[in-house]
């Protein structure tokens, strides 16, 4: 790539964004701007998918309500997401878990990983996945 | 206001709004612009301006461009291009000006000048968009042909052969492009940049020109207004 072009998508990088990845519980802060009002949605969910690169990046976030799942995409780097608050680490051992989709009940559930995140216990809600 | 600048298109990425929508971006880096000679109405019967971008080796120049250059205390200049201007217009440049991306500060939209990529001998379903014939139904080994080109006719009403124009296979891409009233996004002056939104023709790094845009619908118009009166 051009190194002016990489300049541009570098300034447009966020820093503050926690590091997670596929298997992670984690609160999406979704700015909503309603005409002149502006107020922030929280989509928590599991980290299916991560895809793309750089200012393309792109997250899967997926979570079951009322038995029906639902999915979004976001940006990872869009000034409209306000904050990820990671919930929840685990384990698993594909980038893609696609196969969540195809899975009810009990065997939705990821196990928790213990390692790498210290104070587990500290945030408070635990999400069901 | 009319006028033409060169750039060199760096390729496409996106850039969030201010709203924080996402928006696909060509990004042309507009720098080395440089007015090589003034056309006046006693010299040459018109009043234009003529300008100079992009580098060349002077061995790969003329010795007569290379003095043209010169005159205008320049570099050699690998393009030239001119626009027409009138006499009170005319008055604003110099030679030897350096013309940078600021012109278009109060531009909300531009035409993007290209020659588009060559895509060789083409089929009629790429180059003209036919719906070629059917996939099945008894048609054999003719999927993708133009179909039946008419006969018997001529420009004239009647005659033998086809009408001139007729859309076949052959040659696509490669030829001078424009693309119209494009929004600008972004301009970066200590880079000498300029963000227009979507895709310009041409390949990375081709030489492209740049110009306020000529015609405006409607809404498009009110708006360049109010960006010109800011």
């Amino acid at each position: 790539m051009n190194p002016i072009l990489a300049e541009i998508n570098k300034a447009a990088l966020k820093s503050d964004i926690p590091a997670f990845g596929p298997g992670d519980i984690i609160n999406v802060h979704f700015r909503i701007v309603e005409g002149d009002k502006e107020r922030t949605q929280v989509f928590q969910g599991i980290v299916i998918s991560r895809k793309g690169a750089g200012i393309n990046e792109m997250a899967t976030i997926r979570k079951v309500v009322d038995e029906v799942g639902v999915e979004r995409c976001f940006p990872v780097n869009s000034p409209l997401v306000a904050k990820y608050d990671l919930v929840r680490r685990c384990d698993n051992r594909r980038a893609k878990l696609y196969y969540l989709r195809d899975r009810e009940g009990k065997s939705r559930r990821l196990r928790d990983r213990r390692r790498g995140m210290k104070n587990t216990s500290v945030i408070p809600t635990a999400a069901k996945a | 206001m009319s006028f033409i600048l060169m750039g060199k298109k760096l390729g496409m990425t996106r850039v969030y709004s201010d709203k924080g929508v996402s928006l696909p971006v060509t990004v042309i880096q507009v720098d080395g612009n440089v007015v090589t000679q003034l056309r006046t109405k006693d010299k040459d019967g018109y009043t234009a301006v003529q300008i100079g971008y992009g580098a060349i080796e002077a061995r790969n120049s003329t010795i007569p461009l290379i003095g043209h250059d010169f005159k205008a205390g320049s570099d050699p200049k690998r393009h030239h291009r001119e626009f027409r201007v009138d006499d009170k217009a005319l008055a604003e440049y110099t030679l030897g000006q350096a013309l940078d991306v600021s012109k278009f500060d109060k531009v909300a939209y531009v035409d993007v000048i290209g020659v588009s990529k060559g895509k060789g001998f083409a089929g009629v379903m790429k180059r003209h968009h036919f719906k070629g014939l059917f996939a099945s139904h008894g048609t054999e080994r003719k999927h993708r042909s133009p179909g039946s080109i008419g006969g018997l006719c001529s420009n004239r009403g009647f005659g033998g052969g086809l009408k001139k124009g007729k859309r076949m296979a052959g040659h696509m891409g490669d030829e001078r492009c424009t693309t119209r009233s494009i929004d600008v996004v972004r301009i970066d002056k200590e880079r000498n940049l300029i963000l227009v939104k979507g895709p310009v023709p041409g390949a990375t790094n081709a030489m492209v020109q740049i110009r306020p845009a000529v015609r405006l619908y409607k809404t498009k118009g009110k708006k360049q207004a109010e960006v010109a009166k800011s």
